[in-house]
């Protein structure tokens, strides 16, 4: 059976990906000890609140080498997604995982729309890859944020929300999720397995 | 674009889903794991799970029935029911819960809100907002899971709402209790009002009677989602039924 890691750091909403995960049969395995982690078969980093908190969580429990280093494949969640990228311009700027170029910034879409970025949108596909296997193009995903990743090369799909949401991202063995898999039914649920189905 | 969301509300005492006209007289609506389930695979696009008698008895809600949810469900979910603290707003969140919202706790020690946001991220906390009509204008209420504790808070309702916000809210749900249960339709002059002072998504609760009213709630007052019990809960409006009809008055929403 398929076997991943999902880091409890203190910072993430983790009970629902590891439910997501268990519902799909994977083995799941919740911890922040570094050598565990190094030795994951496949990794999710999740993430809810802010990024300065979140990179002192991972900083103080000695998990951002092991991150960095982790060479099989590794799914960031929401603002797990984040904080693959450089920096964040949240509060007075945070250092993050620099794993993918770029800056997080705040979402600063047009008047008429609220901020955060709360529910259901489509997913345009930009790039084939195999996480998004068997997804059709405008599937829906759930988001919940307040700031964006820079849209570029890594951009594997993307929502619209008056300005581009980078939805999917990837860089060689990371990828990342703006929006929550875990509660985006069955398009989520799709994404989850194939993620599973990496190449570990 | 964001699609608008169809949110069924379970008002939850001791395990069953209840539902009172105007906040009074609870009648028992089902199992709430079973109505949940039902929702779900129905296409409700978010649910809200309420200990409504948590705050009046002075207690938080039991985790193990958060957590009971939070394997059942692939769509968010957020919790609410005498959370008070930190504390008891994490261990919802590491039940599974999706948002946590508050309500007469956030009333008695506004600050609340801002431990939430500040701990949790704003995209966590959900404001929830009792509102009633007094002459021209509205008026906060709280402890209203019990009519025997119920009472106005003393707070304008426009002003609480922008409280709230610049607090750290991120999400504001806001119940129009001259409208809870009797299926008249949301209250669209208060929802508008609300709209257009808040930057962060506003939800409407109270007053759903059939389809019409949510397409009026999305295309009049201009919200980002729609609350409603017991126009589910009786099986009146199914919400396949009640998506068809807002995809073909033009409102987005996710199919």
């Amino acid at each position: 059976m398929t076997s991943v890691t999902v880091l409890t750091y203190g910072a993430g909403n983790v009970a629902s990906v590891q439910f997501a995960l268990e519902r799909l049969g994977a083995t799941v395995r919740l911890t922040a000890d570094p050598a565990e982690v190094a030795d994951s078969e496949r990794l999710i980093l999740p993430g809810v609140g802010a990024a300065g908190y979140a990179m002192a969580r991972l900083s103080d429990l000695g998990l951002i080498e092991p991150i960095r280093a982790f060479p099989r494949p590794l799914l960031g969640v929401c603002l797990g997604q984040q904080l693959l990228f450089g920096t964040s311009e949240e509060g007075e700027g945070v250092a993050m995982l620099g794993l993918l170029p770029g800056t997080v910034r705040a979402l600063t879409p047009a008047a008429d729309r609220p901020v955060p970025h709360m529910g259901w949108s489509q997913l345009s596909l930009v790039q084939p890859d195999p996480l998004l296997d068997g997804l059709d193009d405008g599937a829906w995903a759930y988001f919940v944020h307040g700031y964006v990743c820079p849209d570029g090369d890594a951009t594997l799909a993307r929502a619209d929300y008056g300005v581009p949401v980078p939805a999917v991202v990837r860089s060689a063995n990371r990828w990342g999720c703006q929006f929550h898999p875990e509660r985006s039914a069955a398009a989520g649920a799709r994404i989850l397995r194939n993620f599973l189905e990496l190449d570990a | 674009m964001t699609a608008r969301r169809i949110i069924p509300c379970l008002d939850v005492k001791d395990g069953r889903v209840v539902k009172g006209v105007r906040f009074e007289g609870h009648v028992d609506m089902g199992d709430a794991a079973e109505l949940a389930a039902r929702y779900r695979d129905q296409g409700a696009d978010e649910l809200v799970f309420y200990d409504i008698t948590a705050s009046p008895e002075g207690r938080t809600l039991d985790y193990g029935w958060v957590k009971n949810i939070a394997r059942l469900l692939d769509i968010p979910f957020s919790v609410a029911g005498g959370i008070r603290s930190v504390e008891q707003a994490g261990r919802c969140l590491d039940h599974g819960a999706d948002k946590v919202s508050v309500n007469s706790p956030a009333l008695e020690r506004p600050e609340l809100i801002s431990e939430l946001a500040d701990r949790f991220g704003a995209q966590c906390v959900v404001v929830g907002v009792d509102s009633k009509r007094a002459g021209d204008d509205w008026f906060v209420h709280q402890y209203t899971g019990d009519p025997t504790a119920s009472r106005g808070a003393g707070r304008r309702t426009l002003d609480w709402i922008i409280e709230a916000q610049e607090l750290g809210a991120g999400e504001i749900v806001l119940n129009c209790m001259d409208e809870d249960g009797v299926r008249r339709g949301y209250d669209i002059a208060q929802l508008t009002a609300a709209r257009a002072r808040l930057t962060i998504p506003l939800v409407a609760s109270g007053g759903a009677g059939e389809a019409a009213h949510f397409r009026d709630a999305f295309q009049q007052a201009g919200v980002s989602g729609a609350l409603a019990a017991s126009v589910f809960h009786t099986g009146s409006l199914a919400i396949p039924d009640l998506k068809a009809f807002l995809i073909q008055s033009g409102v987005e929403v996710r199919p």
